[in-house]
């Protein structure tokens, strides 16, 4: 289960890598950022995943007397969210130099943007 | 096409080191310690049968704290860097196509529904899956919603500024209070632990969900907001 989880989230990641290294189109680039995020993030996730556990929340069926037993990691839980909210920050400043650039060169192609090419 | 090449070979190079990480990958047996000191304590230190909950606003709050602040940083950066490629205030929106009556009636209808759900995902953070961060990106999902409908609307910068100044601010001095009168800075313990698993329990986790679901909602709108001005009709 574990297995699956981590593989799909490396998937994303290499997928998203490939994206952003070969596409030209800068909004293109800015997706496959955003893939390669959402990888990372299923990664940490599933890292703290237990088999056999669940959510990290104390109700009827996780008795506090036994919740160490009961429940996943909610150290990684933690940390996703605060990843996630902080790669749509990521996300939305991208989209602001996006447009800028945009009104630089009429153009999101990366190519057209020679300054900083050795 | 070599670059393409060069590339699938280092993309490929990853996935190698990926798949021995997978590969070789157990899942633990036991919560470590740090996860097994949360859930023993999450009844009499915090209070709050969520525990993700518990670590993100009280244990590790100052962290939290950090990462508003990083928000308001980005939504800041990003007015900054789009102030110049704003439209004129004269020419606000002439040039957008009619949003059609099927969006500004549904609008009409779903935002007020949107904004109550944000307020119980961030007032049931404690108890459930949810949280001020959560519950903020909904209220700016109402606010995007909004702009989507009436692309000439403006929201007042200066209300979303005096909220987000505000919630901020208490935030801190919750955070300090907590120094004070209780364990340390951002410690819930300033107010009493109540019921576990009551509405109005976990000491101040509560109310600082609702500062942080106030303060990511007014950012994450501005940042929609600026992002939105900048349309050159």
């Amino acid at each position: 289960m574990a297995q699956i989880a981590l593989a799909t989230g490396f998937v994303l990641i290499l997928a998203g890598l490939y994206g952003a290294l070969t596409n030209r189109d800068i909004l293109r680039m800015i997706v496959a950022f955003t893939i390669a995020d959402t990888g990372v993030n299923i990664v940490l996730v599933a890292v703290g995943y237990l088999p056999g556990r669940t959510a990290p929340i104390l109700d009827a069926a996780v008795p506090v007397a036994e919740a160490g037993q009961r429940i996943i990691d909610p150290v990684p839980q933690a940390l996703v969210l605060t990843a996630i909210v902080i790669g749509l920050g990521i996300t939305a400043l991208m989209l602001a130099y996006a447009y800028r650039l945009f009104r630089l060169r009429h153009s999101l192609d990366i190519s057209t943007f020679t300054e900083l090419k050795w | 096409m070599i670059r393409h090449v060069v590339v699938a070979l280092l993309v490929a190079l990853l996935g190698i080191a990926f798949w021995t990480l997978t590969a070789g990958y157990l899942p633990d047996a036991e919560l470590n310690r740090t996860a097994a000191y949360y859930a023993a304590h999450a009844q009499d230190e915090v209070g709050a049968p969520n525990i993700v909950t518990g670590i993100i606003v009280t244990w590790r709050g100052l962290d939290t704290l950090g990462e508003v602040t990083v928000l308001f940083l980005t939504s800041a950066v990003i007015a900054l860097v789009l102030t110049q490629s704003k439209t004129p205030a004269g020419a606000t929106g002439a040039g957008f196509l009619p949003s059609g009556e099927l969006l500004t009636t549904g609008t009409r209808m779903i935002v007020p529904l949107i904004v109550l759900l944000g307020a119980y995902v961030i007032m049931n953070g404690h108890l459930t899956p949810g949280g001020g961060f959560q519950g903020g990106a909904i209220l700016a999902s109402g606010a995007l919603l909004t702009l989507l409908a009436e692309p000439t609307r403006r929201f007042g910068h200066s209300v979303i500024a005096r909220v987000e100044s505000a919630s901020g601010l208490t935030y801190v001095l919750v955070g300090l209070a907590g120094m004070m009168i209780a364990g340390g800075f951002l410690d819930n313990g300033i107010l009493p632990l109540g019921r576990f698993g009551a509405m109005l329990s976990a000491g101040a986790i509560p109310l600082i969900s609702v500062l942080i679901g106030l303060k990511v909602g007014a950012e994450f709108s501005s940042i929609l907001e600026s992002l939105h001005e900048t349309e050159d009709a």
